[in-house]
């Protein structure tokens, strides 16, 4: 296992690109915690601190935290695509095979350094997040701390989850920039089915259910929209806000289906082919 | 002797087409093989079914003993398919580290090979860089990282400038020199007969031929002559039991042998009956012309059949 995640390692960080975009992918949420978290004065007419308006509390700074890293996997997701894109118009991926690593191996390669940057991504986000809260927060007690700590668990099963799709597309259609694509496409593709189900079943829902089961929603209900909550922290007598954003064992098994689904059609694309 | 790659009954389907039909070949250890035939004649395709990257339709194929999957026994092989490829972003010694870590085999070789293909001093230079003739010596430095047991090569020239083939073929023989056997894929005739001694030999997926590259056809050579009188030694040779076919072009006649004789004693015959040679060569026909032979009789046997 050692073995292949230095094999990929080494085929990415020798790579200019990519490593520019891994640097990337693992700064760029620090540098806009460090952001939100300094004072901003509007010109002397008034300042706002975010510190000030409860987002760094725990245990909801985990929940904040988490969502808006998230946003930052796409650059990662470059990675990934070009990654298997790379393979294929250096023709590298035959010539790996014929140098004797199997197709099993190969797709593994991929899918631990997966694994091994998501674990990274989770335990920096996670390491920060309790940084700045501990800064910031105004309970300190370690049993709220750490409630709701599940949230990096579900970062780091939506960071694996939309990789290993993204490593999925790319092995589909062999180019970085139309494995893109396919994701747009698969996110409207998902708003047809919410479309299609609504017209079934007649409510929304029941479609919203539906549309809970596909990839790119259910990656994104682990960690659902914080906005609602800050809201609720700030006037709890608003009962109508109220939502489950809680995290679900369910929510996570159908992440984690997916995600062995693409790893394994992605194996089954590469035995099948011919190249 | 002992068996490196066994092929049996292999075919591959593209679709309609067939690339490779019901074949079947041994190559054991110690020989330089050669695989002959022309471009689209299925060499390539079954190189590829061998090295785990073009799926078999039919039959099966099995490295050393059997005992081994075929990725594990790629580790002990060296293989370079038409172009070279590597990652271009890498330095020489980047890509040949890379390579060490797939084959699991110590990165203590990588200097000695890079320099025996001439690309010591290059070895910090990224590969894009590199002309084609480098990019294929880097091929070769690393298909022989593992110290292979077979080395493959599939057109190992196709596309270098004079002065590149002669570096790879002088690679090849110094490889071949040092008991490595070898599989060498050409439609290049003369390159396979400079190194090869054994002949595996293909057209639209079939087998012709396998085995010693000097018994492809039953021939004991022929003699190119030429006399002042042109016409006296003809009616000789027509009237001589040991002469088979004879051609004539303009003054040269070629005489092909029924039986093994020498050049010396067909001079003296000819000296004894009174004519007088102006040119005598005793030659033996090129892979070339055996190749051609041999594909011309299948022809015409597949015709009349």
């Amino acid at each position: 296992m050692l073995r292949l995640i230095k094999l990929e390692l080494q085929k990415l960080w020798l790579n200019k690109v990519s490593r520019i975009l891994i640097f990337v992918s693992f700064i760029l949420p620090f540098t806009v915690l460090v952001l939100s978290s300094i004072k901003i004065n509007f010109f002397g007419f008034f300042t706002l601190e975010l510190g000030e308006l409860g987002i760094f509390n725990f245990p909801i700074i985990w929940h904040i935290t988490t969502f808006f890293a998230s946003y930052f996997k796409f650059f990662f997701a470059i990675v990934v695509v070009s990654m298997i894109g790379n393979e294929y118009s250096n023709k590298t991926l035959k010539q790996n095979l014929i140098d004797g690593l199997s197709k099993k191996e190969f797709i593994l390669s991929k899918f631990y350094t997966i694994i091994f940057f998501s674990a990274c991504a989770t335990v920096l986000i996670g390491l920060a997040t309790f940084l700045i809260g501990l800064y910031y927060s105004s309970y300190t007690e370690a049993s709220i701390i750490f409630r709701e700590i599940e949230f990096l668990l579900a970062y780091f099963v939506k960071l694996v989850g939309f990789f290993s799709l993204c490593l999925f597309f790319g092995m589909l259609v062999k180019r970085s920039a139309f494995a893109l694509g396919f994701l747009v496409i698969l996110y409207i593709f998902e708003w047809l089915v919410f479309w299609g189900a609504y017209e079934a079943f007649g409510s929304a829902d029941t479609a919203f259910k539906v549309k809970n089961f596909m990839p790119l929603e259910s990656m994104y209900k682990l960690i659902d929209q914080p906005a609602q909550r800050i809201v609720m922290t700030k006037f709890p007598e608003k009962g109508d806000l109220a939502y489950d954003y809680a995290l679900h064992w369910y929510e996570i098994a159908v992440v984690l289906g997916w995600t062995a689904l693409f790893i394994f059609l992605s194996y089954r694309l590469l035995k099948k082919r011919d190249l | 002797m002992e068996p490196i790659l066994t092929i049996n009954n292999l075919t591959k389907k593209f679709g309609y087409l067939t690339a490779v039909k019901d074949l079947s070949f041994t190559i054991n250890k110690g020989n330089v093989y050669g695989i002959l035939g022309p471009n689209g004649s299925g060499k390539s395709t079954t190189l590829g079914i061998v090295l785990n990257v073009v799926n078999k339709t039919n039959g099966d194929f099995h490295w050393f003993d059997g005992n081994i999957t075929t990725h594990d026994a790629l580790k002990q092989v060296g293989a370079i398919i038409e172009r070279p490829n590597f990652y271009p972003y890498m330095t020489a010694e980047q890509n040949l580290k890379l390579v060490c870590r797939i084959k699991t085999v110590d990165q203590s070789k990588i200097l000695e090979k890079l320099e025996l293909v001439g690309l010591l001093d290059r070895k910090d230079h990224k590969f894009r860089t590199y002309s084609l003739g480098m990019k294929q010596r880097l091929a070769i430095a690393s298909a022989l990282l593992n110290d292979p047991e077979i080395l493959i090569l599939d057109e190992p020239t196709n596309g270098l400038d004079p002065q590149g083939i002669h570096q790879i073929r002088q690679i090849i023989k110094d490889i071949a020199a040092n008991g490595t056997t070898i599989l060498l894929a050409s439609h290049l005739l003369d390159e396979v007969e400079k190194v090869c001694s054994h002949v595996v030999v293909l057209r639209k997926g079939e087998k012709l031929y396998s085995g010693r590259v000097d018994e492809m056809i039953n021939s004991h050579g022929f003699f190119e002559l030429k006399a002042e009188n042109h016409k006296e030694l003809l009616n000789a040779l027509e009237a001589h039991s040991n002469i088979g076919n004879i051609k004539v072009e303009d003054e040269l006649i070629t005489a092909f042998l029924n039986e093994p004789m020498s050049a010396s004693d067909f001079n003296k015959l000819m000296f004894d009956k009174g004519i007088l040679l102006s040119h005598l060569v005793k030659r033996k026909e090129s892979l070339e012309e055996q190749f051609l032979q041999l594909t011309d009789t299948i022809e015409i046997n597949q015709k009349t059949a």
